[in-house]
């Protein structure tokens, strides 16, 4: 008993370790994932107290009880008799019980509403679809020139609460970034909507937690939640068209880009490629991770990607791009330039 | 112990030649072809057995490979393809091969003992319904050694297991599975239900049938009401993957959540077919080793059946993170919690028990109270899941991996191998060692608490469920590297249990009826029972047939020695009603069963099969009811000369 009190404990005490992309559900970063790490606390608490004591009166007759063995002569009459004392015992438990529940009840439902009373005063919105295996993200606005997409991150301002539509494009997905908030499913053919804010500035990591197949494990996504100020000036960065090429290997590789597959997928805004089968790369430099978290966004990396992706997430949609060699080089180098 | 109990009952109340008479009526026919063709209870539950603990180690090989490639971060003992196989097939043989299977397996052999009659009802069908599991089984795993094993997970959900993103055959031998053991656990069912309503022993009032017995009645009344849940769903699945119904087409009116309702409406009872027989036998085992029966008879029999309806009302806490209104949500929620309460009672009057009763600490015993330790754990963590924003936290994580198992291990599996110790020299006449039986109690119990108890604080640091490999800055690593060290303890501690069970097997040390002077029928015969259980059917006069002085207080005359015949009794007071003869041995349950299973696998690659494949049924079925001249001859004798 006592080790699992402590291991309970240990639960509830130990502060998670600080990693550059959070991702616990223990660290809210919100005021939708506080609510429910306050639950989880209370949660815990009057559970471990209820184990305890089922413990304690579980083990005392182990270690009090008279012993027997098979000889031992068997009483059928017990029950026959008024074990008035065990009754009791029983009823009050019993009644214990059912005032617990009650009460874990009660707490729930109080969380429900908490999280369902987010104000929206002066809020964003945003459309997300899940796709094996990333995540397309759309800004929506009411003036259509000022829309624009990425994938596999999110930027969103501190304390404001942002609406995220949800969809789903082949198969169930789950959007989950647990200091945030809790998860919602992406299901094809109905939209869903989660409303979180954040309220402490960082880099918060989400990941898919519906199995959605082959990648399932590297569906991340990265969330920056930053002042007004920095979203706003990422939004305007992220509206404009990508930068033109400014020099010659890397007007080569728009040329390459243009020329070979890779447009009949992606999209990059300002040239002719607006394909939207696979991630719009208008600003990819300018993302955290490559492969939806499969690999940091360096070129060394993003050359091994485009070369082979199926060496790096096997499975993955994207078919391996067979370049020469000067060709992937001025490739890596407009891409990486497309900040 | 009452007097003279086998005086009544064993083999010593007759004289040899009735003796071998009986065995002729109720024995297996000599020779291979004798055992292909048995119908007894007891040779069909011990293979079902046998066959169910083979299907558990199997899927245990491949949870030591997933523990394996989890153990580090970037791991590639296994590649995505291969994985995904590997969990859906672990979930899918623990729920559909090992663990609803065993349970019932468990009822087969020892439900017509504890009831006091011959054989199970319909035992034939019984035959069949082994056969049809043990082949859909194989194929299960046939599939999974050509690379077509389901790689969609044991929930199988729509679009991932559809046709669109389901290519090849794999998701449609997932579907076919599920139709094997629906079958067969269907038919299991009713022959519970038959068996223990009109065959038990004269005397055995509904209040006096044993606790385990009312637990697989329970279970079994369950399975009728939730299994024709997954069979529409895994048909539709089916259809919609081999001739383009759209169930489950968005695009075309389907709904992909219409397979979370079905699914969820039998999968969340289905936890409960494993968990209540599982409660049955924490019955038997502590009523024996406190030497008292146990506390509060009534409340355990209400606290199965209550347990048994609410298990019905609770499917939607598995959909918590989809769109259902989130006023449904919390109905879903109380109905959640309130199902603790029936399980709370009967923890609450098995402490009672053990307070009152004078403690046997034996090795079934101790396997039956780490169910206090384990299952309280996993029952807590239920409570957090019921809760719709806790859930959204952990819900498809790994603290569901980690609450599963409790629950499943902890409510079932220890419970389980409890029931094995207590009940293998009924099974074989042997006594199973206790010193390596403590060995692989406490090597069990350590090793599984740390390869889940870890899984609880992964879950909360955010790893989901069922990924293949994880980054290695994500601090899972110690974690999960402790994890698959318990992961290893687990796996001795089987290993383990195999050398117990071989060793004493061969052990040539014969056991005594009762060797842990129990209170319930199955006691009262030899160990291992012969062919017909009782040389003569008891008359009960008491809830602990063994314990009370008038807890037997006849038997029964006038049965045919010759002809396998058995006492059918009334449903509520089991007042002698009349005589029945029973079927033989026969091969065509097995023959029905090949047909069935060729007709089954050969529709996942050509609906006409359905067409075709049901002309060598129907032979093989018109055969199987032929009346032969020599039964009705039989038959038409007893009815003359009683």
């Amino acid at each position: 008993m006592k080790r699992i009190v402590f291991l309970f404990s240990c639960l509830a005490l130990a502060q998670p370790a600080f990693a550059a992309w959070a991702q616990d559900a223990r660290d809210p970063g919100g005021v939708q994932a506080a609510h429910i790490h306050l639950l989880w606390l209370v949660m815990l608490a009057v559970t471990t107290i209820v184990s305890a004591a089922v413990l304690i009166a579980f083990l005392i007759p182990l270690w009090r009880a008279p012993r027997g063995n098979e000889e031992t002569p068997p009483d059928p009459e017990a029950p026959l008799r008024e074990e008035r004392g065990a009754s009791r015992s029983v009823i009050v438990a019993a009644v214990i019980s059912v005032i617990g529940l009650f009460g874990l009840l009660v707490a729930s439902v109080a969380t429900d509403r908490a999280l369902a009373h987010l104000p929206l005063d002066n809020g964003i919105s945003l459309e997300m679809t899940g796709h094996q295996w990333w995540w397309e993200v759309r800004y929506t606005d009411a003036n259509a020139s000022k829309e624009f997409s990425t994938a596999n991150e999110l930027h969103i301002p501190v304390g404001r609460p942002v609406t995220i539509t949800l969809k789903a494009d082949d198969v169930i997905h789950s959007f989950w970034v647990p200091n945030l908030h809790g998860k919602k499913d992406m299901i094809p053919g109905r939209d869903s909507i989660i409303q979180l804010r954040a309220d402490r500035p960082g880099t918060y990591r989400g990941q898919c937690a519906e199995f959605c197949g082959y990648q399932h494990a590297y569906m991340a996504l990265v969330v920056t939640a930053e002042p007004a100020a920095d979203f706003d000036k990422w939004k305007q960065a992220q509206v404009a068209s990508a930068a033109a090429p400014t020099d010659a290997l890397r007007t080569q590789g728009q040329q390459v880009f243009l020329t070979s597959t890779c447009m009949m997928c992606h999209a990059i805004q300002g040239t002719t490629a607006n394909a939207r089968k696979a991630p719009d790369l208008t600003h990819v430099a300018s993302r955290p991770t490559l492969a939806s978290g499969a690999l940091p966004n360096t070129p060394d990396n993003l050359k091994n990607w485009i070369a082979d992706p199926q060496k790096i997430k096997p499975g993955v949609n994207m078919p391996a791009t067979a370049l020469a060699e000067e060709d992937l080089r001025a490739l890596v180098a407009y891409l990486s330039g497309l900040k | 112990m009452s007097a003279g109990s086998d005086a009544l009952t064993g083999i010593s109340a007759l004289s040899p030649d009735q003796q071998a008479r009986l065995e002729r009526a109720w024995g297996d026919e000599p020779g291979f072809y004798g055992w292909l063709k048995s119908v007894n209870h007891k040779t069909i539950g011990r293979r079902f057995i046998v066959t169910a603990m083979c299907f558990f180690a199997a899927a245990g090989i491949l949870a030591a490979i997933m523990r394996l490639q989890l153990a580090r971060p970037a791991n590639t003992v296994v590649g995505p393809d291969l994985y995904n196989q590997l969990f859906t097939v672990h979930g899918t043989t623990m729920m559909f091969l090992f663990a609803v299977p065993v349970m019932q397996a468990m009822a087969v052999y020892f439900v017509p003992i504890m009831v006091g009659t011959r054989n199970i009802a319909f035992a034939r069908m019984n035959a069949f319904a082994y056969w049809i599991y043990l082949f859909g089984g194989l194929m299960l795993f046939g599939a999974l050694m050509v690379n077509a094993g389901p790689d969609a997970g044991w929930f199988s959900y729509v679009p991932l297991a559809g046709p669109e993103y389901s290519a090849g055959k794999r998701s449609d031998f997932w579907a076919q599975l599920i139709t094997f053991t629906e079958v067969s656990g269907l038919l299991v069912s009713i022959e519970i239900i038959t068996t223990v309503f009109k065959l038990r022993a004269p005397g055995m009032t509904l209040n006096r049938i044993p606790l385990f017995v009312w637990a697989m009645l329970v279970t079994a009344f369950m399975i009728m009401f939730a299994m024709p849940s997954v069979m529409f769903a895994s048909t539709a699945l089916i259809t919609d993957r081999l001739v383009g119904t759209h169930f489950y087409n968005p695009a075309e009116g389907g709904d992909a959540i219409l397979w979370q309702h079905l699914f969820w409406f039998f999968g969340h009872p289905e936890v409960y077919f494993i968990f209540i027989p599982a409660l049955g036998m924490m019955s038997s085992v502590i009523s024996t080793f406190a030497r008292r029966p146990v506390f509060g008879y009534p409340v355990m029999v209400l606290s199965l059946v209550a347990t048994a309806f609410l298990s019905f009302g609770l499917w939607v806490h598995h959909m918590f993170a989809t769109q259902i209104p989130e006023l449904g949500k919390s109905f879903f929620t109380a109905a959640s919690m309130i199902i603790a309460i029936p399980t709370a009672l009967q923890i609450f009057c098995w402490i009672a028990t053990l307070w009152l009763g004078r403690l046997n600490l034996r090795t079934p015993l101790l396997f039956v109270l780490a169910f206090f330790v384990i299952l309280l754990i996993g029952g807590m963590t239920g409570l957090m899941l019921a809760s719709v924003p806790l859930d959204l936290q952990i819900h498809d994580t790994y603290f569901v991996v980690a609450h599963l198992h409790y629950v499943l291990i902890g409510g079932a599996v220890f419970p389980l191998f409890g029931a094995i110790y207590y009940w293998f020299p009924k099974i074989t006449g042997r006594m199973l060692s206790e010193h390596l039986g403590r060995w692989n109690f406490w090597l069990f119990f350590i090793g599984f608490n740390v390869a889940f108890f870890p899984m609880h604080v992964l879950g909360l640091k955010g790893m989901p469920r069922r990924v293949y490999t994880y980054p290695a800055d994500m601090g899972w690593n110690e974690l999960n590297l402790v994890a698959t060290i318990g992961a290893a303890m687990i796996a001795v501690s089987m290993v383990l249990f195999v050398v117990n069970v071989v060793i004493s097997y061969r052990s040539r040390a014969a056991t005594p009826a009762n060797p842990w002077g129990a209170s319930t029928l199955e006691w009262a015969t030899d160990s291992p029972p012969r062919p017909y259980n009782f040389a003569r059917i008891p008359v009960i006069g008491g809830r602990e047939p063994l314990w009370e002085a008038s807890g037997i207080k006849g038997h029964v005359h006038g049965l045919s020695y010759d002809t396998p015949e058995l006492l059918i009794t009334t449903v509520q007071d089991a007042a002698l009603d009349h005589r029945m003869a029973f079927p033989r041995p026969t091969i065509w349950p097995l023959l029905t069963a090949i047909a069935v299973t060729v007709l089954f696998i050969s529709s996942i690659f050509t609906p006409w099969a359905v067409v075709w494949a049901s002309i060598p049924v129907t032979i093989a079925l018109i055969a199987w009811f032929w009346p032969t001249r020599r039964e009705a001859a039989e038959i038409l004798a007893l009815e003359r000369k009683p």
